[in-house]
């Protein structure tokens, strides 16, 4: 369908302008890609700070109340 | 707290890119005069008002943490003026692209426009050092306001400077002496809104990484407290260009909390 699809649009004009028209729309992407990557990484290093709280929290839990149930099953 | 409405903002904002890449590349007429080349144009100067928005408006909230010397405004501010940073990169790179295929040239030193864009750059590019340069939070966050506040003036009056003058070899797209057929108007204008949506975005997303951090620095203390391993005086953190959100200023006063957003 999708062949189909592109079948029916008209062919873009890719000669020699095209190449920096395609530079212009990729320097774009990269922008929005790279921005997703700084994101990613970060909200890993969040994820893993809140991890490191979390087992500590349990710990001093433990600590205060060593025959108690465990609450958290977060794995 | 920023993080509401980020999820609709996102769709949006991908919904709109990809129809304005539609119009472009499927539906705009070729210009004339440059052919397929101009297509440039519709992520070229749509990431240029952006830009220079963002820089003004990173003045406006600078303006509102002199005010109220309340460190969100701060924030806003700084987050403003680094996106617009990085939208100032993607114009000057998209923009020395389209001069090399259009001109022969990379740069242009002849072109105002070009080169006022660079002294505007280059401007904001002072902010985050001069940041850096400043320990104390408090005094950082005054100092940078008063930059933004300033810069943000130049911009709209750098602007009117180059209208004026009298070398029009940079295309004028925007005004009364434009002559854009209406799909290329358009073409344009979605253009714009796409790429004005993924800046507040962007924005917002950075803004709620920075207040989720935040919060985390804020429960790790009280974690510290209770526990009784925190020390009397509030941890110190090391030296940076970024603002200090404190634990106090995240909680919305409710005087504040319409413009909060």
């Amino acid at each position: 369908m999708s062949a189909a699809l592109l079948a029916e649009l008209p062919a873009l004009p890719l000669h020699e302008a095209g190449k920096y028209v395609a530079a212009a729309y990729i320097v774009l992407f990269a922008l929005v890609l790279i921005y997703v990557a700084i994101m990613a990484i970060r909200l890993s290093h969040l994820e893993r700070d809140l991890g490191e709280l979390l087992a500590r929290e349990q710990v001093s839990a433990d600590e205060q109340s060593p025959g108690a149930e465990r609450e958290s099953t977060l794995v | 707290m920023y993080g509401k409405g980020l999820r609709a903002l996102s769709i949006a904002t991908v919904a709109v890119i990809a129809i304005a890449l539609a119009l472009v590349f499927f539906w705009a007429p070729l210009e004339a005069d440059q052919g397929f080349l101009q297509k440039i144009f519709y992520v070229h100067v749509p990431l240029a008002i952006v830009a220079l928005c963002g820089f003004v408006a990173g003045g406006i909230f600078a303006i509102q943490h002199l005010r109220t010397r309340d460190a969100r405004w701060d924030m806003r501010s700084y987050v403003a003026i680094h996106m617009s940073l990085i939208f100032g990169v993607a114009t000057l790179i998209t923009g020395s692209i389209w001069a090399k295929g259009s001109w022969g040239h990379w740069w242009e030193w002849n072109e105002p426009t070009l080169v006022s864009f660079l002294i505007v750059f280059l401007l904001y590019a002072t902010y985050q050092p001069l940041r850096f340069a400043i320990e104390d939070p408090e005094r950082q966050a005054r100092y940078a306001s008063v930059f933004a506040v300033t810069a943000g003036a130049f911009v709209p009056l750098n602007f009117i400077a180059v209208r004026l003058s009298s070398a029009y070899l940079h295309p004028r797209v925007l005004g009364a002496t434009s002559n854009l057929p209406w799909q290329m108007s358009l073409t344009f204008l979605v253009s714009l809104l796409g790429i004005a949506l993924l800046f507040v975005t962007f924005c917002k997303y950075e803004l709620t990484a920075k207040h989720t951090r935040a919060q985390l620095r804020a429960l790790r203390r009280l974690a510290d407290r209770r526990a009784g391993t925190a020390s009397v005086a509030p941890a110190r953190r090391g030296r940076s260009a970024a603002p200090s959100l404190h634990a106090t200023a995240m909680t919305a006063h409710p005087r504040e909390g319409r413009g909060a957003r």
